[in-house]
Formats: C-alpha cells, structure tokens, sequence
C-alpha cells in the first residue's frame, strides 16, 4: 500500500492549550510531560464511520422528544462540517447535547438550582447530507453558574461532537451565541490564543435562516483537520 | 495554502456529556459476534493529585483480528473486512474513575514504510478539564511484536514505553490506566 496521506497539524494558537490556568480543572488534569510526536499512519487516517446507520437514527427535533412543548426560545442550527480545504464532510455523525432553557442538564451530576423541563431532554444526532449540512431544531439554553472562580457563569453554549474522516479528525467543541456578554470572561472560550480560530466557535444569527412566528435561525460551520496539501511535508 | 479554513478549536466534553455521548452499548465492541480473541481492557483515570476522575470519556479505534481496519482508506487486499467489527467503541468512567471495555485483540497493521505496527489500540480521551482531546494508544505487554513497534521503539525511557502497555491480568483480561500526571504518566501522542 502506498502510504497514507498525512493529516495537517494545527496552526499554532489555533487549538487551545491543554494547561490554562484560567480554567482551573486543566492544572490537574493536564499531561507535563512533551507529547510524543508520531508521523500518521493508517492507525491515524481511519477513523469510524456511521454512514451505515450503526450509530442509531437521526433525532434532529429536539422540541418534540416530549409530550409537550419545552420552554425556551426556539431556534434552528444548521451548518456544514468542512476540513480545512473547504471540502465537505458527508455522512458523518454529528452530535449535540445542552442545558435547557434555564441553563439546567437533565444530567444527575448537575445541581444548579434552576429548574429541570419535563419537555426537554438536550440531547439529538445527525447525520451530515452530500453537502456536509447538517440541521438541529431546539431551544436557546441558558448561561449558568460553574465553580471555577467565584461568581462565573459559563456562556449559552450547544456541545457537539464530530468525527470527520478520520481518528485525528474527531472534534469536541461549544458552539456560542453572537454578543453573548459572558464570552469575555469566559475561560474555555478565551483558551485559544487566535483570535479568528476563537470566533469560528460563535454562530451567526442568520434571518434568510430564521422562519416567520416560528423560530430564529443560526449558521455554525465546524471546520475539521484536513489533508496536509503540500506532498513532501510531514514525509520522513 | 493561504486559502485554507482555520479547524474549528476542540472544547472540553464538560462535565455533563453522557446526555449526548453515553451510549453503554458502545462498551462492548464485540457485539456483533466478530472473529478474533475477546479482550476486556479494565483501568483507572487518576488525575495529577491521584485522585479517580469520573468524568472521562475514552474513545477506541481499532483493527479487525487480521489486522484491517473498517475504512475506505484501508486497502490492504491481503486482509479482509470483518462485516461483524466496525472498530469504534467508547467508555465513560463511573464515580470510581474506572472503566471497562470489551474488544477482540487487532492485529498488527502496516506502519509507514515496510514497518509492521504491533497489535493496538488507538485512543482519543476526553474530560472536564482538558480543552480538547488527548490522543495515545494501548499495546499489549504480551506482544512480542512490539519489541519492532516504529512507535514504541521512538520512545527511549523505558518507564514512558511502559505507559502504553495493557497487562494481562488474567485469561483474556488486561489492564491499562490512565495517569494524567505525575511518576506513571501516560505517554499521550502529537499526531
């Protein structure tokens, strides 16, 4: 087999670090020792695929997993998942989880004293079209109060996942609301030095998205590693 | 290359992702019935003071028993697809930090050049507390082929090399922690 083309590697500033102080759960949880540099191969360059549908059907309605309706503004979410060569990711799984409307999870671990919604459970999955789009309908969520420093309160913020092509595709992130007051002081989100990789993570209210008496429509790209485009580099 | 999108940057899991990412099922990638040697991989996450961290999220990529991996990109025609393995499993840790996985041992796969990589495990870990994921990978201390490993063999001390080792731990059973910092830390990847 000839050997697997290698994915890039992050620009600097363009990843968080893991150790920010700011945030005070990475001091104790982050390596000290240097990583391990390693050039990919097939090992890296796969990954998982769940075009097959082995990860469950799609639930993209995140309003109608209950009887009734949840509280909370609705709004439609909708993007594409992209590598950094602007080529679409198709079939791929994207998932979402949030706190509702109140900023609560339905997650036992969570004990802000806001209240749980009986009609919603802030959890959904898609599947990326030909296109790389994928499309959520739920609710705004909240901010809420965390204990990292006296007084914080994380930002609105939808949690997804996204596999991509392969292993080192794999991202985690938070998708943020425009002019959210709370960004500024937020440590997760101010984590990533570059400024232009930082505001990928902001979502743009979009009205040609929106739908009339309906609900407020936002635009979020995720952008995955993509191949390294030079041929020579990352080469032994 | 001046054209090229600037990746999305990774965000912790946080501490409430088992509402969209607990899928138990996914624990056990043996489901489907696949060929191969099962395997329960079972340890620890110990954070920097030692204490357990219950809120982990493992994720594992892997071979088939000959040796392939369920990809398009994986074209060896030697070895062949098992349409019973999809490779992909993921475990969260419980209160104690401790988790278990059940598996079949891979096989060994074509590192870069003529190399063979020994039997391993890709893993991609997350956590409150770590920005975006850590990446590293299980072996098998049992393995005699990881004496010729490209990847075990780059890394000089010992003790490091040894941070990547399940150990068996019982018929078909094998441990591996993971040790965030501190004298036994885990040697994570830059890949």
């Amino acid at each position: 087999m000839a050997e697997p083309p290698a994915y890039a590697r992050p620009q600097p500033g363009t990843q968080p670090p893991y150790l920010y102080p700011d945030y005070a759960s990475t001091v104790k949880r982050s390596p000290t020792r240097p990583l391990i540099r390693f050039e990919h191969t097939l090992s890296e360059i796969t990954g998982p695929s769940f075009s097959s549908g082995w990860a469950g059907s799609s639930a993209t309605d995140l309003t109608k997993q209950h009887k009734g309706e949840p509280l909370g503004e609705r709004i439609i979410v909708t993007g594409r998942i992209l590598d950094e060569n602007d080529r679409p990711i198709p079939n791929t799984l994207v998932e979402l989880w949030q706190c509702n409307a109140a900023g609560r999870y339905h997650h036992p671990v969570d004990q802000h004293e806001a209240p749980l919604d009986p009609n919603f459970t802030g959890a959904g999955q898609a599947y990326t079209d030909a296109e790389g789009r994928y499309r959520f309908i739920t609710i705004k969520p909240g901010a809420y109060p965390w204990r990292n420093a006296p007084n914080a309160w994380r930002p609105a913020h939808l949690h997804f996942g996204v596999f991509g092509g392969g292993f080192v595709t794999r991202l985690i992130t938070q998708m943020y609301f425009p002019g959210d007051p709370l960004l500024q002081y937020d440590p997760i989100y101010q984590s990533t030095a570059d400024e232009a990789a930082r505001t990928r993570l902001i979502a743009g209210y979009d009205p040609n998205l929106s739908e009339a008496e309906w609900a407020l429509g936002y635009a979020f790209d995720m952008v995955l590693r993509g191949r390294d485009a030079t041929p020579f580099e990352g080469r032994d | 290359m001046a054209d090229k999108l600037i990746a999305t940057p990774g965000q912790t899991v946080g501490p409430f992702f088992a509402l969209g990412l607990d899928r138990p099922e996914w624990a056990d990638m043996t489901r489907g019935n696949p060929q191969g040697q099962r395997i329960t991989i079972e340890g620890q996450v110990l954070d920097g003071d030692g204490a357990p961290v219950p809120d982990a999220v493992i994720e594992l990529w892997q071979a088939n028993a000959a040796g392939r991996y369920d990809h398009v990109e994986d074209t060896q025609a030697d070895r062949k697809i098992d349409p019973n393995f999809h490779g992909f499993g993921r475990v969260a840790t419980d209160a104690q930090g401790r988790f278990k996985v059940t598996t079949i041992k891979p096989g060994a796969v074509p590192g870069r050049g003529n190399a063979l990589q020994a039997p391993h495990i890709n893993v991609a870990f997350f956590a409150r507390g770590l920005l975006r994921q850590l990446q590293t990978r299980i072996y098998f201390a049992d393995e005699a082929a990881n004496a010729a490993d490209p990847l075990l063999s780059s890394i000089e001390d010992a003790g490091v090399r040894q941070t990547l080792l399940a150990r068996p731990d019982g018929s078909g059973a094998y441990r591996f922690d993971f040790v965030l910092q501190g004298k036994d830390e885990t040697a994570f990847l830059d890949i």
